[in-house]
């Protein structure tokens, strides 16, 4: 086949079957839902949400969750586009990072040094640890299939920041059910448990990713 | 390449992705001469046969046709296009055992495609081994569309078939076709 030819072929393709922006969308919808319906169906929203959200920690470890999912989804998109610069969108994402550190300081500032074990372990931290991954399960295969429409530089960094935005959004809707409210808790074991799903997602990706 | 260039070709590509097949036969049809420049270059400094350039350079149109849904209309196509063509760049010498540490700096590429562009197509090019490979009524879309030079329209009367399920099956054909360009250009 000339080339010619192969381009007489393209051209006679002409629809665009597999944009970017509506396959994400697409696996947002898929994973906000899937984690709306364990949260409130399987592990129940906490007893005291309504006096509780109204708590520093309990906002702070909601709000901090979503705007890691967010920035991730955002940083994911550019990633998926060839030429697009990632660096900036990248480097929002410390922002999360530097106001977790932020709170543990404080938490460590205003809090009696007894009491840091029991804040830091809590009540959960197995729980923490199995349900943020289940709940990440769902909206990484759905991130990951959008993904496969994109083109990536890196497969093995796509996928890792399609883990660690499945992670943010699972532990954003887990955070709901969560009792453990102190930033200790939240830096060690919604940390570790998105670590895990933010790896996972890496070694998907490098195998998933690639075109 | 220059801005004119790349403003160019953003909006034939912003026309075809409304659905303009003539815009987007024409981006292709302007493209190519600049890609196969870029193929030879790479394969003169690898050391490969300049017979395998005109493969390569159709294996860049395949990837960016089925990855046209990542740009962003609303920025530029330059970089968009330089990226893929190192991706598909650095892939080819990965396969060919390249090993390591593949450099193909952004920046070469960049400026490669805007140096004279090659029109003399290499007529030794031959993929017709790689459509004997699809199955029909797959095979036989693609060969009516691509050899005979017949439309769609044409072609789905020809086979009894209806015009979108011509047009997915050839859409299926791509893909297995830059499956099998990636396998075969080694």
């Amino acid at each position: 086949m000339k080339t010619d030819d192969l381009i007489r072929l393209l051209a006679a393709d002409t629809q665009v079957r597999e944009p970017l922006g509506p396959a994400i969308a697409v696996a947002l919808g898929v994973g906000l839902a899937v984690c709306a319906v364990l949260l409130v169906f399987q592990v129940h929203l906490r007893h005291d949400l309504l006096t509780a959200i109204l708590q520093p920690r309990v906002a702070f470890k909601i709000g901090v969750t979503a705007a890691v999912a967010v920035l991730a989804i955002v940083l994911l998109d550019r990633i998926g586009r060839p030429g697009v610069p990632v660096v900036g969108a990248g480097r929002l994402l410390l922002l999360p990072l530097a106001a977790v550190l932020i709170a543990v300081a404080l938490e460590l500032a205003m809090t009696p040094a007894a009491s840091w074990g029991e804040r830091l372990v809590g009540r959960n931290p197995g729980w923490c640890l199995v349900y943020i991954p289940v709940f990440a399960a769902v909206p990484l295969a759905a991130i990951l299939t959008a993904m496969r429409r994109a083109a990536p530089e890196s497969p093995t960094r796509a996928g890792a920041v399609a883990g660690l935005a499945a992670a943010g959004m699972a532990a954003a809707f887990y955070a709901w059910h969560c009792p453990d409210d102190s930033p200790l808790f939240l830096a060690t074991w919604y940390v570790i448990a998105s670590a895990a799903v933010t790896g996972v997602g890496a070694l998907l990706g490098r195998r998933l990713l690639v075109w | 390449m220059s801005v004119a260039q790349s403003e160019e070709w953003s909006q034939w590509m912003r026309r075809a992705i409304g659905g303009d097949e003539i815009a987007y036969r024409t981006f292709l049809q302007s493209v190519t001469p600049h890609l196969r420049a870029i193929a030879r270059r790479r394969c003169r400094a690898w050391g490969m046969p300049l017979s395998d350039a005109e493969d390569v350079v159709q294996d860049v149109l395949v990837t960016v046709h089925l990855k046209r849904g990542t740009w962003d209309p609303s920025r530029p196509i330059g970089p968009w296009l330089a990226t893929i063509v190192r991706n598909r760049a650095v892939d080819l010498q990965r396969r060919r055992g390249g090993g390591g540490r593949i450099a193909v700096p952004l920046d070469d590429v960049l400026e490669t495609l805007g140096v004279e562009p090659d029109d003399g197509a290499d007529d030794l090019a031959d993929a017709e081994r790689l459509i004997d490979r699809l199955k029909d009524p797959a095979r036989d879309i693609v060969r009516s569309i691509s050899l005979g030079g017949a439309g769609v329209k044409e072609t789905a009367a020809r086979l009894q078939m209806t015009e979108g399920a011509v047009r997915v099956a050839l859409h299926r054909a791509l893909k297995t076709l830059a499956a099998l360009y990636r396998s075969e250009t080694t």
